[in-house]
């Protein structure tokens, strides 16, 4: 069996959408130190999605490329979970810098990466052979991303009374879309058939597990969820997708084929 | 080894890091291979970090320094097995700790899953300056993915610690 073509996009889309996302800091950081952070933590997600895209368009063939499947596709094309399209802050606010808050940037890289180790991990193994070469990297990356973010976490948490209340307000509002880690698409249903992909299913104990001792360690509290369960993986986004992708393909659709 | 495979070598030698110019590509374990096959030779580059931004540059000095010697060769990108610190050599740690750069530990083979629950316990990095082991780390990431920012608490001096990968 080959490998589904969605199931890449998938990761990739997750990579890029995080990295586009967390490369509005670079400049806007609270402090230096964390400004070049999140722009190298970028890096390495956008680098991740173009060795995935490159993976994909050469299983595509024809004309695909990296650069047609990154700036030429529209929202519902995106495979990406809704969680990392989601601004840096709560619901019902405007997307200024002033407004970003890096509560929200830092629990969500923590709750993502800390799938991402064990998606990598699994990975290593996958029947597609490149892929496998993409996860034994991307492993080591994001182990150094899921350092980050969870020493941030534990320092907020454990931190002042503001910072506490804001990493809590944040967890609160990013944990329901992790939901969707949980629900299995048919691009995944297809890549765990062909031994491609690993059951994430599987993963959710190990998951569950480091993120509880996180919060414990930040004395944060985990909200029960109830509700909807995002979609963006089969391409039901958010409204802040077709935000985020204008900024990031309006170049490229201004100036096709432009190099520099 | 072929004379034209030495010569491949002999050419690339020079190479350094954009980044760090004090080690070589071989040095640094990017160079991976240069061999002979029936369409010709060819030349084995492993990228570090995916996101590398020097590996763009690395590629073309290698295609450049092929140009120059007059050879022709075709550049191949191979991911696995993935680059790690591993591959560097004594000698190319010992000169980025004179060029300031505290040199990667080996890296931890304990492969499970119970390594990602909390952060693993991290051998004391030495500064490159004086040699204490009395440092602390300020920021996972530095100047470029690949090193983290450390201070010396004895001689006060800031330095980048070449992160194990
Ligand atoms: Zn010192």
């Amino acid at each position: 069996m080959s490998t589904p073509i969605d199931y890449l996009l998938h990761l990739a889309d997750n990579a890029v959408v995080l990295g586009q996302r967390n490369a509005e800091w670079c400049g806007h950081g609270p402090i230096l130190e964390e400004d070049m952070a999140l722009a190298n933590v970028s890096l390495d997600l956008i680098g991740q999605a173009r060795l995935l895209y490159q993976r994909a368009a050469e299983l595509m063939g024809g004309d695909a490329s990296e650069d047609k499947l990154a700036y030429f596709r529209g929202p519902h094309e995106f495979r990406n979970y809704t969680l990392l399209e989601l601004p840096h802050h709560g619901a019902l606010v405007g997307y200024a810098a002033a407004d970003r808050d890096y509560a929200t940037t830092i629990v969500r890289n923590f709750l993502y990466s800390a799938l991402m180790v064990h998606v990598w991990d699994g990975l290593q193994q996958s029947a597609d052979a490149s892929l496998a070469a993409i996860a034994a990297k991307s492993l080591k990356e994001t182990s150094y991303h899921l350092h980050h973010s969870r020493d941030w976490l534990v320092r907020m948490g454990d931190g002042t009374e503001e910072s506490h209340a804001r990493a809590q307000a944040a967890v609160n509002h990013l944990m329901p879309y992790t939901e969707e880690f949980w629900t299995t698409s048919p691009a995944e249903g297809a890549a765990v058939a062909a031994k491609v992909a690993i059951d994430v299913w599987a993963l959710r104990p190990a998951w569950d597990a480091l993120v509880n001792d996180a919060l414990e360690q930040a004395t944060l509290t985990r909200p029960n969820f109830h509700g909807y369960v995002t979609e963006g993986k089969i391409g039901l986004h958010s409204e802040h997708l077709s935000y985020l992708l204008g900024e990031m393909q309006g170049l490229a659709r201004a100036h096709p084929g432009a190099t520099w | 080894m072929s004379s034209v495979v030495d010569k491949v070598w002999a050419a690339l030698e020079p190479l350094t890091d954009p980044e760090i110019p004090v080690v070589t590509l071989r040095e640094l374990g990017i160079l991976r291979e240069v061999r002979e096959t029936p369409a010709g030779i060819e030349v084995v580059i492993t990228p570090t970090y995916s996101g590398c931004p020097a590996m763009g540059q690395i590629e073309d000095d290698v295609r450049a320094s092929l140009a120059q010697a007059g050879i022709e060769a075709r550049v191949i990108t191979q991911l696995a097995p993935a680059w790690t610190t591993d591959w560097m050599s004594d000698e190319a740690k010992e000169k980025l700790r004179a060029y300031g750069i505290a040199p990667p530990h080996q890296t931890r083979k304990d492969v499970s899953v119970v390594k990602f629950m909390r952060r693993p316990v991290e051998q004391a990095v030495a500064c490159p300056q004086c040699g204490s082991t009395h440092t602390v780390v300020t920021s996972e990431f530095g100047s470029t993915a690949c090193k983290a920012l450390y201070k010396c608490l004895d001689c006060q001096e800031p330095f980048d610690y070449f992160k194990p990968y």
